[in-house]
């Protein structure tokens, strides 16, 4: 008996204090950089992100209303489960204030629903799925950097305006693929083009071949590739072995300069695509580009790494504002605030927490065109934000009074 | 809180007695020095490979699939709370009948071959069942089910308190090993490991073999599923990671590491392996390496896992491990 | 245009014949994996590992040596063979007298070690690897392009299949070989070294792995997870033709990848599950595989 009385009252002690385990602000802001860095996409977001978090955290000084910022980062490996696991320790249990990067959709959503429910704040760069400003939105959760509709759509409309009049989908076979190849389908449509169809490939998938010869059997103009990363780079490789280059034309609907980068210009001249970042656009963009090449062994950052930059201290400015760090009041601080720097000249948060900024239409230069590794863009046309993202009345976020 | 679990028996303090009482005032006195969320995932894949190791420890039977068990059950308690509304005891509930059933159909068919077919066969299915995972619509494919409400455990302890969820899963953990405690020491249990010895004997003296290995299997599914279920109601979430065969892997490096056929091994691997995660997760590819290195020593130098060296150690001071 | 069950005829021939490519690497790799099975009573879950390495030294020695592609089909297997008679020496030989799961164990925990390693120190996004001058090109078969490259690699295989499976049913060495699997000790009475003839089977098979690996090289790229993402297979592979038979391996190789082309134009996403079904199946009705000896 004595040991069941005993028991009871460690159980008894353990509930009245079991509010001690959430934490107030601890006289420190702090950001945990949540990303890839071992998987298919640590290359454009990865270690670059924690750079440029750092890069960030610099250029306010290191300190905000005299609280020293600190960045931690960790690897989610592209899973849900771990990316929550960390994100809740983080947050329960280290005193870290907001998330940033979150690549890989599903990654992102388990992040938002924890930071929805403790008030905390999330800046999206690296996830591209729409719904993370519409169903699954949040007052306190940001989307920076892109999104499916901005590239999908984006590329989409330009090439089929362009006369890429039939399309045919090769489409990875997940949340982010589907949701990809939905946003450029509509923007296809909408200016008057066919879908001829399209084959859903496993993720992540090494052999394309199959897949683009029904591609080629379909007779579509246009191959579009709703799919990322290591997958699109495959499929571009393989249908430039099998001849179809020749007769149809490839379109990533979402491209990375590290893509580009590991194709080489031989093979990916050409291709239109649309970015949020470039680096080489005015002087601004490169002066930030040669710092974060500085610490990056000669990379250029991805519009997901610059992203995390113009993220990270858009929030500390905000801090800076707001004199708190308390999630809410942060956060209508951060939609107060104008967006003004290298990334986004004219940069405004919605009420979802999308970010408006220009986006940019580009085509990868040909070798002769190229001055040298990293020169890979040709910019055709600036998208203003307004009309590079989803216009709000279609939004279906139920922050967006209508 | 439920405490059916603690025996209280009056009866004389073993050394072993006093063992068992003190690793269980550990584990409750472990969420005020631990975070609590890492100690619930521990005792999550420790319940896991617990139910692992009845079948591989016990019959013999090293299935390559444990996985779909885990994770569908997962899927199902996640699905069931979320979109059913179910309160988180009946959403387990509907969990573990689902790995149950699933156990019964694929174990019917599994059991009939043995050793390395056996494990194939179960590999087979569970990648089926990853197939289902990633095309069914409710289980939102590579997003996994998410936003999982913990909600009301018999409608008024409240999980979304991190002690409450603890010592709920706490409460589950050592109620099910006692249930395998049970298993292997009852009758049942003796004829189990006869059969993993010698099964020409076993049968003939006269044990429908394949019904005590059909049982044992099932167990051994349901069990597993309610690790997965509460994974779940923890994580909130529900994801393709848990049906994955890495998954599978997973757990007979756990099981493996601890110790197969012990009763404390499998929580010992399960918590190692964790906390390797855990505490090396910034490190990325660093964690492979070092789980390979540890299956490499443990299948070298010692078969018998860290409880089975242990056993003996404590055996000659009493201790029954 | 013919058609045949919906699907235009052209496009179902350069369905298989892409299948008969896919099917080149399993028969490949189920090949060593068989063989290594047959003797050894190994289940060698390193063999994706293997088969990586194979990849990953045709891109070292061509970034380090300047060596090209045909170098590297020598090398590779000379240097990963001789990797796995290292392995085999010091791990794999304790292990002979154990349930062969524990071989199974083992050689998951080496693959868990070397793909970490490989990641480590190169990333996961994988280098590209170019297609060699000799074999650029393709042709144009009427129903499809097909790449000169591919068309080499269903050869190479081919060639070596039949090679390793004249090896061992119509050579003196086979025979000692077929004799040590049905009774070590009565060959090793006979004088025949049968320690050496297990060593030199495993770097055999593995030195096959490598070679799969360079030839895989140009096609997809030099990747740390090419391995893990194939094993899983070509083990299904294995099971299906019957451990341990070496016709079956080959044989069942191609037949699952014509199986898996065909799946891809029918119902592309169950490309990756139908030869899990295909083994569970066979598992269910003829354990020993379609073509294992009774068991």
């Amino acid at each position: 008996m004595i040991i069941k009385r005993l028991l009871m009252s460690v159980a008894a002690l353990a509930l009245s204090t079991g509010l001690a385990h959430a934490q107030f602000s601890d006289g420190k802001v702090k950001i945990g950089v949540l990303t890839d860095l071992s998987g298919t996409y640590s290359d454009l977001a990865g270690q670059g992100n924690i750079v440029a978090a750092q890069m960030a955290a610099e250029d306010a000084g290191g300190k905000i209303n005299g609280m020293p910022i600190e960045i931690v980062s960790a690897d989610h490996q592209n899973k849900a489960d771990i990316a929550s696991a960390i994100a809740r320790k983080w947050y329960e249990n280290e005193g870290v204030d907001a998330i940033a990067d979150l690549v890989t959709t599903a990654a992102a959503r388990a992040v938002r629903e924890i930071s929805k429910e403790k008030g905390k704040i999330d800046l999206i760069s690296g996830a591209a799925s729409l719904p993370l400003t519409n169903d699954w939105c949040s007052p306190t959760g940001f989307h920076w950097t892109y999104d499916n509709f901005a590239t999908g759509a984006g590329t989409a409309a330009s090439v089929t305006k362009q006369g890429g009049s039939s399309w045919f989908f090769l489409t990875a076979d997940y949340a982010f693929g589907h949701d990809l190849q939905a946003q450029s389908e509509r923007a296809i449509k909408a200016n008057g083009g066919e879908i001829k169809g399209g084959v859903r490939h496993p993720f992540p998938n090494a052999d394309f071949s199959s897949f683009l010869l029904q591609a080629q059997a379909s007779g579509a103009k246009i191959i579009g590739l709703a799919n990322a990363g290591a997958d699109t780079i495959n499929a571009i490789k393989q249908a430039k072995e099998f001849g179809i280059t020749k007769s149809q034309n490839l379109v990533g609907l979402l491209i990375f300069i590290t893509d580009i980068h590991s194709l080489g210009l031989e093979t990916a001249q050409g291709m239109m695509l649309t970015t949020g970042f470039y680096w080489d656009i005015d002087d601004q963009t490169r002066a930030f580009a040669k710092r974060f090449a500085a610490k990056m062994n000669g990379r250029m950052p991805s519009m997901i790494q610059a992203g995390v930059y113009s993220a990270v201290s858009h929030y500390l400015k905000s801090i800076q504002a707001a004199k708190t760090d308390e999630g809410v009041k942060v956060a209508d601080k951060m939609r107060e605030l104008p967006i003004k720097d290298f990334f986004a000249k004219n940069g405004k948060l919605r009420p979802n927490g999308r970010m408006v900024h220009d986006m940019y239409l580009a085509q990868v230069k040909t070798p002769a065109e190229s001055k040298g590794p990293w020169d890979y863009y040709k910019i055709l046309r600036t998208i203003p934000g307004d009309e590079a993202f989803q216009p709000l009345s279609e939004n279906t976020c139920p922050l967006v009074k209508k | 809180m439920n405490q059916k679990a603690i025996p209280v028996r009056n009866r004389a303090m073993t050394p072993q007695r006093l063992l068992v009482l003190a690793l269980l005032l550990l584990a409750l006195a472990a969420p005020f020095g631990i975070y609590p969320i890492f100690l619930m995932k521990g005792l999550c894949f420790a319940l896991f490979a617990a139910a692992f190791n009845l079948l591989l420890g016990y019959v013999g039977l090293l299935s390559f699939g444990h996985a779909m068990f885990f994770g569908f059950a997962s899927y199902v308690t996640a699905h069931a709370a979320k979109e059913w509304g179910f309160s988180p005891e009946l959403a387990i509930l509907a969990g573990v009948a689902t790995a149950a059933a699933l156990g019964l159909v694929t174990g019917w068919l599994a059991i009939r071959r043995s050793g390395i077919y056996f494990a194939m066969v179960t590999l087979a299915f569970s990648q089926m069942m990853f197939f289902v995972a990633i095309q069914a619509p409710f289980t939102h494919g590579e997003d996994g089910i998410q936003g999982v409400p913990r909600g009301h455990l018999l409608g008024f302890i409240d999980l979304n308190d991190s002690l409450a969820m603890y010592y709920f899963v706490l409460a589950v953990f050592v109620a099910s090993l006692l249930f395998i405690h049970r298993i292997v020491t009852s009758p049942f249990g003796q004829v189990l490991k006869a059969i993993r010895d010698n099964e020409p004997r076993a049968i003939s003296l006269g044990y429908e073999v394949e019904r005590y290995k059909l049982l044992a299997f099932v167990l051994s599914a349901a069990l597993a599923g309610l690790a997965g279920s509460m994974k779940s109601v923890v994580f909130q979430l529900a994801s393709l990671a848990d049906v994955h065969w890495h998954a599978s892997g997973e757990v007979v490096l756990m099981t493996l590491l601890g110790g197969v056929g012990t009763v404390f091994g499998p929580t010992v691997g399960a918590f190692l392996v964790v906390a390797i995660q855990n505490y090396l997760s910034e490190t990325g590819s660093w964690v492979t390496i070092i789980q390979g290195v540890i299956f490499i020593l443990c299948v070298l130098m010692f078969r018998r896992g860290m409880a089975g060296m242990l056993g003996p150690m404590m055996k000659k001071r009493g201790i029954d491990v | 245009m013919t058609l045949l069950f919906g699907i235009p005829i052209q496009a179902l021939f350069g369905q298989l014949l892409l299948g008969l490519i896919n099917g080149a690497f399993y028969a490949m790799l189920s090949l060593g994996l068989a063989l290594i099975f047959g003797l050894l009573n190994i289940i060698n879950f390193t063999h994706g590992a293997q088969y990586m390495m194979g990849a990953f030294v045709a891109w070292l020695v061509l970034g380090h040596a300047g060596l090209g592609y045909w170098a590297a089909l020598l090398l590779a297997p000379l240097l990963v063979g001789a990797l796995g008679i290292l392995i085999e020496r010091t791990m794999l030989s304790r292990l002979y007298k154990l349930d062969h799961l524990y071989g199974l164990l083992l050689t998951f925990g080496l693959a868990l070690v070397i793909e970490g390693g490989f990641r480590q120190l190169y990333g996961i996004s994988g280098a590209p690897y170019a297609v060699p001058e000799e074999l650029q090109g393709g042709w144009n078969l009427g129903f499809m392009y097909l790449p000169i490259y591919r068309g080499w690699v269903v050869l190479a295989s081919l060639f070596l299949c039949l090679g390793t499976w004249l090896l061992i049913e119509k050579t003196k060495l086979g025979s000692y070989l077929r004799a040590a699997t049905e009774n070590p000790q009565l060959v090793q009475a006979f004088g025949v070294n049968v320690p050496v003839l297990v060593t030199l089977t495993y770097g055999f098979g593995v030195a096959l792995a490598a070679i799969a690996g360079v030839l895989a090289a140009p096609i997809y790229s030099v990747n740390p997870l090419m391995g893990s993402n194939i094993i899983i297979v070509v083990f299904a592979v294995v099971v299906i033709g019957g451990m341990g038979s070496i016709l079956g391996a080959i044989v069942t190789g191609f037949m699952l990848g014509l199986l898996e082309g065909l799946t891809k134009v029918f119902y592309p996403e169950a490309a990756s599950t139908v030869i899990f079904v295909v083994m569970a199946i066979v598992l269910m009705i003829k354990p020993q595989g379609l073509f294992g000896k009774g068991s």
